[in-house]
């Protein structure tokens, strides 16, 4: 095995650049949150280096690069181990490139308690970085909780009016899923002790004793497992923490908890889920599926009829979500591929647009849409960019939303497990909701002559606010017309594990 | 030599009347004196058991519990002398603040 | 010269991107004006370039690709970016450019002094940069970045006037209802699209026509498959049930009801349908469906546009009739004649609409007919150059709109029989009526407007040319398309042109009986008469007799209001499919499901367990003494036990 120290990097930047904040005297706040961005900053350009080293060109769903392990609990066979492949790389570099623009976002936003509120985001980053790179499960699961507690107390601190019940609501869905999921972790645990004659939680020794399971016990495990990630996605129906959370989050909190806490979910169904239950993750695709797709079309239809910009946001989520459970579960690389690209898209295009609302937000402090009206003219352009980033949203070919929901659904209909084409023709009708709702919003928002006098008085977007939707934008469009730059970071672990686990229940593609 | 039953039976005594003062009296200061003597009446079983047995462990675990007890009656009186100065009173009856 | 055909593609782009970011900045109309136009006019250049280059080379080699990167690999989905130069891409190109140009130039005029004129033109410059995808396009996912793309561009420019009512709502409310519309059709499309690549693992068209003539398909696949496809082009040419979006399109500025409205995007579906002849020829079905529905829409719209008063309006519904009449065309088996009316229609559309602009212009934004009158003293350019478009599209010889109508008429007598021939002919002589009741309200008789607040004037310059050239082209336009009964064998130019694109889809085609040349030169002359009859008709009736369509509209009331609403259908849709979504999302999913049901399961789980702990913690009465005689109690409870079990 070849070891790299570079990942710890990684999670001690900004752990490090967290608890040197404490120094700073809270008064200066401006130097607070020039050196959080700085730290963010670092650990961009260090997941950049990881990105430049890395070799797109290992097949495997089981093999890893830079991996670093230290053992931790000797007794029981825990260790410190990290390492990345393309699913994982992918995810940590959205999270390294949306964290820094989420600071910056916050220059005005955030007033009270900025060092507090710096400190915690960069654990934040930590334990979301975290999460993507352990490849011990135990260590894994203490990234997952302990991700929980800085979004708690931001979501808590620095929230809207019903912070407090957001906040609680947020950490107790989360965490009762999470508890079945230690119990198969452990449950797994003891039983590799029964092949490989100790105690682990090593991923990867479990990735080979654990498809030789019988189905029932698969079922369980699987279900203890999806349970969890299903309430992160959120699958539908466990979804109704979202709104919630969402509306009283602050921006940033919104940005993260779109951006990247929901992408835990997925990548727990692809990392987890998948490769140690094959056999119950096939059996059980087409249940899932078809809460993916009444996601879609549900998350879709209420969005539609949502007054608080927000909410809607955060219920086009449950929508665009589905469409990436749906992908996984598809069980086809174009699927995979898709629903993997589709996370990267949902990242971008509903962390933008929940920036885009919290700009206005600071200047009117209303998100309701009804108390906009005709303010193209006023912000044009704010409006332009509310525009692309909408169009992304829907999923317009030449931006990014397009690959990856077409990939999905072209996955969905040749799945060779999802025996029924409905479960994609229905899905794809998701598209024309979609384009009703923020359509709709848009137009409510932005057209029409200007509905209120102090609307008049709004001013457009400032230089910072700008940077930040550009660079957003930027790769909107990039991966709309070039996606092939991140499609191929994660190809050959897609066909990898897709093969595999189709191999495993027998099924012949052609 | 006194045999063993009788420091058996005067600890019993002491610990029976310590817990009665517990549980009957109100006045804090008269519970925590109460409290005191429960605690010597286990440390007197457990010289009594050292001397018998010609082991001194007990002997030692009664330093402990000396060293412990005369902490917690530093820290006792004083919040005792603190909900006084809330309260006006030691009456335990009195204080049930930390309920539900 | 071929390979520069991204050029054409990618010039638009650069147009729309200059005048997009640095339009503000810069200000002068000239300046984006000409770079808006330019960069249509030299793509066009290079097109005819193209064309020219096509036409030395014998037939059986005027099939180029041209490809640029890699877009989207996953597995062997493979699908570059890449353009396909064939008789018929280019064609298109050539009158999406070439209209395209002159509709450009003619928006400098018309939308001078408008405050969002450098949006206009990015605007114009993005349409034709989606819609040169769409036409180029070498496989099905860039033809449908394209029909998206146009699609994105149709909905920002009928929003143009973005704070503006339109009609009892406004403009943004059309704008979303024609992306919404096509998006059902372009959902149609989507599903089509994964049939295929599940049919032939490959979405590029070369690959997917070359197995498709290899047969050992079967139809049921080929049916579903051009459904879908079908649906898509129902959305995009605003065919039934999909059309209600077109005549709201109309609440965007003129210019671009005449580039998108008219000319190029609406025909985006019958170049589809051309563009995968071969799959329709293999479902006859289907070929079937499109007929009818192309004739039905055909009949239809004609209807409806012979009660309307808003000038734009009728064009719009002329627009929805002629559309139909091009699927009528691509239903019957005629797909050169189809394309040669996309072509023909594409001039004397855009004629027409152009001229209806420059009367609206000149009469302060007015656009009810029953407000014009006698308009030809007044501004005799448009008076001309309307009165030619009239012409063309009501099919008179030697106009434009003769041939390629006339053909279609034609091959649906001979492939589909006699009562489709009828309602066509029926539907041309519907045209020349309300074409001419258009133009009589509009340019003769006595003026009808307020003289003393209007004061109708010529359009400048900039505004005329455009229309000379175009009314030059409706004249001449059809001439490359004579049919063979006059040019002799192999006389139809335009036939020989497209003939090795639609090759596999003709011998695909059943032969149907020799027809001889008296029949077609008596129908021809019965479609004649019927249309020059129905001109003369609506002249009498519109100028010297106005009281027989008054007491007409008396007579028949129901049958006037039905037609002049339309026959009720955006209603119908309202009540039926929009409001019922929106009742139950908001009632049903969100309010009751989503809070009540799911949310409310969540919270009284919650509440549950509060109130239980609520009942227990009243056991920690406060009072330390209380606990130590629970303690004391245990602990006696323990000792007795002990004891027992010793």
């Amino acid at each position: 095995m070849e070891t790299s120290t570079i990942l710890n990097y990684l999670l001690f930047v900004p752990l490090a650049g967290a608890l040197l904040l404490m120094v700073f005297p809270s008064a200066n706040k401006n130097a607070i949150r020039y050196f959080g961005l700085f730290t963010s900053l670092v650990t961009f350009i260090i997941s950049l280096l990881v990105y430049y080293s890395f070799d797109s060109g290992v097949y495997g769903f089981d093999k890893f690069q830079f991996e670093f392990k230290y053992s931790w609990i000797s007794d029981l066979s825990i260790s410190y181990y990290v390492g990345v492949d393309g699913l994982s790389l992918i995810l940590v570099l959205l999270t390294t490139f949306l964290t820094p623009l989420t600071l910056l976002s916050t220059w005005n936003s955030i007033q009270i308690k900025v060092k507090e509120f710096t400190f915690f985001m960069l654990v934040l980053e930590m334990g979301m970085i975290g999460v993507f790179i352990s490849l011990d499960l135990f260590l894994f699961y203490v990234f997952w909780e302990a991700m929980l507690i800085p979004m708690y107390f931001i979501i808590g601190i620095w929230g809207g009016e019903r912070r407090i019940y957001a906040s609680v609501k947020f950490f107790i869905y989360t965490m009762f899923g999470s508890l079945l999921m230690l119990v198969a972790i452990i449950w797994l645990a003891v039983y590799a002790s029964s092949s490989t004659g100790y105690f682990t939680t090593n991923l990867l020794e479990l990735y080979k004793v654990s498809p030789a399971l019988g189905l029932d016990i698969q079922t369980y495990l699987f279900f203890a497992f999806a349970l969890s990630f299903a309430i992160k996605v959120p699958l539908f129906p466990l979804h109704t923490w979202l709104p919630d959370a969402h509306v009283e989050a602050p921006t940033a909190g919104s940005v993260i908890l779109a951006g990247v806490l929901l992408k835990m979910g997925t990548y727990g169904l692809v990392r987890f889920c998948l490769p140690l239950f094959p056999q119950a993750s096939v059996e059980y695709a087409g249940w899932i599926s078809l809460l993916a797709v009444i996601g879609v079309i549900y998350g879709a239809l209420v969005a539609m009829v949502q007054k608080d910009m927000k909410k809607l946001v955060a219920y086009s989520s449950v929508s665009h979500l589905g469409f990436v459970v749906l992908g996984i579960f598809a069980f086809t690389p174009e699927g995979m591929q898709g629903a993997i690209i589709q996370m990267i898209n949902h990242g971008l295009s509903t962390g933008a647009l929940f920036l885009l609302v919290g700009f206005i937000y600071e200047r009117t402090h209303t998100r309701q849409i009804a108390d906009y009206g005709g303010i193209a003219a006023v912000v044009p352009v704010y409006s332009a960019v509310m525009l692309i980033v909408a169009l992304s949203s829907i999923g317009l070919p030449g931006l990014n939303g397009f690959i990856g929901e077409f990939l999905i659904l072209i996955g969905a209909f040749k799945s060779p497990v999802l025996s029924n084409w409905m479960y994609a023709i229905v899905a794809a009708s998701g598209v024309i909701f979609a384009a009703v709702y923020l359509l709709w919003m848009y137009q409510r928002i932005f057209f029409g002559p200007v509905k209120k006098l102090e609307l008049r008085g709004l001013t457009d977007m400032n230089g910072k606010e700008l940077f930040i939707m550009v660079t957003l934008i930027i790769f909107i469009v990039w991966i709309g017309v070039y996606p092939t730059t991140f499609l191929q970071m994660t190809d050959k672990y897609s066909s990898a594990l897709v093969n595999s686990i189709l191999s495993v229940n027998g099924i012949i593609i052609r | 030599m006194i045999p063993i039953e009788h420091y058996l039976f005067l600890s019993s005594f002491m610990f029976v009347t310590g817990v009665v003062g517990v549980i009957t009296r109100r006045n804090a200061i008269v519970v925590f004196m109460s409290i005191e003597l429960m605690l010597n009446s286990a440390n007197l079983v457990f010289v009594t058991f050292s001397s018998y047995l010609g082991n001194v462990t007990g002997q030692l675990v009664v330093f402990f519990v000396m060293a412990v007890a005369a902490a917690e009656a530093a820290v006792g009186l004083a919040i005792i002398i603190a909900i006084f100065r809330n309260k006006l009173t030691v009456n335990l009856d009195e204080i049930n603040i930390l309920k539900w | 010269m071929i390979d520069l055909i991204y050029l054409t593609v990618l010039l638009p782009l650069i147009g729309f991107a200059i005048n997009g970011l640095l339009g503000p900045k810069i200000k002068n109309e000239k300046v984006i004006g000409v770079i808006g136009s330019g960069a249509v006019g030299i793509s066009f250049l290079i097109s005819l370039g193209i064309f020219f280059e096509l036409l030395g080379k014998p037939a059986a080699e005027r099939h180029f690709i041209v490809n640029l990167f890699q877009w989207i690999k996953v597995d062997y989905l493979n699908i570059p970016i890449g353009y396909q130069v064939d008789p018929l891409s280019i064609l298109m190109a050539l009158v999406v450019t070439g209209v395209g140009f002159v509709i450009h130039v003619y928006s400098i005029g018309y939308m001078h002094g408008d405050k969002g004129f450098w949006r206009f033109f990015a605007y114009l410059n993005l349409f034709i940069f989606a819609m040169m995808n769409l036409i180029l396009a070498d496989n099905f996912v860039l033809l449908f970045l394209g029909w998206e793309g146009v699609g994105l561009c149709s909905y920002l420019l009928i929003g143009f006037w973005y704070d503006r009512k339109f009609e009892n709502s406004t403009t943004a409310d059309a704008a979303k209802k024609a992306f919404v519309v096509n998006r059902i059709g372009d959902f149609g499309f989507l599903i089509g699209m994964f049939i295929i690549y599940l049919t032939f693992n490959s979405l590029r068209f070369e690959e997917v026509f070359a197995q498709v003539k290899l047969g050992g398909i079967p139809e049921s696949t080929f049916n579903m498959i051009a459904l879908f496809l079908f649906i898509g082009a129902t959305g995009k040419s605003a065919q039934i049930p999909l059309y209600v979006w077109l005549p709201d399109a109309m609440a965007g500025p003129t210019p671009v009801s005449a580039l998108i409205h008219a000319a190029t995007m609406v025909t985006a579906g019958v170049y589809m349908v051309a563009r995968t002849s071969v799959i329709y020829a293999s479902a006859p079905t289907i070929m079937m469906v499109v007929a009818v529905v192309g004739l039905l829409t055909a009949i239809f719209a004609a209807s409806i546009g012979l009660v309307q008063n808003d000038i734009k309006k009728v064009l719009a519904y002329s627009t929805v009739s002629q559309l139909g009449y091009m699927f009528l065309a691509m239903g019957v088996g005629a797909f050169t004649a189809g394309i040669f009316h996309v072509m023909t229609h594409a001039f004397f559309k855009a004629l027409l609409f152009l001229a209806a602009g420059s009367v609206i212009h000149g009469m302060h934004e007015e656009q009810n007919i029953q407000k014009y009158g006698g308009l030809k003293k007044y501004m005799p350019v448009t008076y001309l150059t309307f009165l030619t478009g009239a012409i063309a599209i009501s099919g008179i010889p030697p106009f434009s709109g003769f041939f390629s109508k006339d053909e279609i008429l034609w091959y649906s007598y001979a492939n589909a029989g006699f009562a489709f021939w009828l309602v066509g002919a029926i539907t041309a002589m519907l045209t020349a009526f309300y074409m001419f009741r258009l133009y009589s309200l509009t340019f003769e008789g006595e003026g009808r407007f307020d003289h003393h607040h209007v004061h109708p004037h010529e359009s400048p310059k900039v505004m005329t040319v455009p229309l000379i050239v175009l009314a030059i082209l409706s004249v001449i336009g059809g001439f490359i398309g004579i049919p063979e009964i006059f040019s002799g064998s192999g006389g139809n130019q335009i036939k020989n042109w497209l003939d090795p694109v639609f090759k596999p889809a003709n011998s695909l085609l059943a032969k149907h009986g020799a027809h001889s040349h008296f029949e077609e030169i008596l129908l021809m002359a019965v479609s004649v008469a019927a249309a020059a009859g129905a001109i003369y008709f609506a002249r009498f009736v519109y100028l010297k007799r106005k009281d027989i369509a008054e007491s007409a509209s008396l007579k028949f009331p129901g049958l006037y209001r039905l037609l002049f609403n339309k026959y009720l259908i955006d209603e119908a849709y309202d009540k039926a499919i929009i409001s019922p979504i929106v009742k139950v999302s908001d009632g049903f999913l969100w309010k009751f499901t989503d809070v009540k049901i799911i949310d409310g399961l969540v919270n009284k789980t919650a509440s549950l367990i509060e109130s239980f702990a609520s009942q227990i913690r009243k056991m920690q009465t406060g009072v330390a003494q209380f606990y130590a005689v629970i303690m004391v109690l245990g602990i006696v409870i323990a000792f007795f036990w002990i004891m027992a079990s010793l």
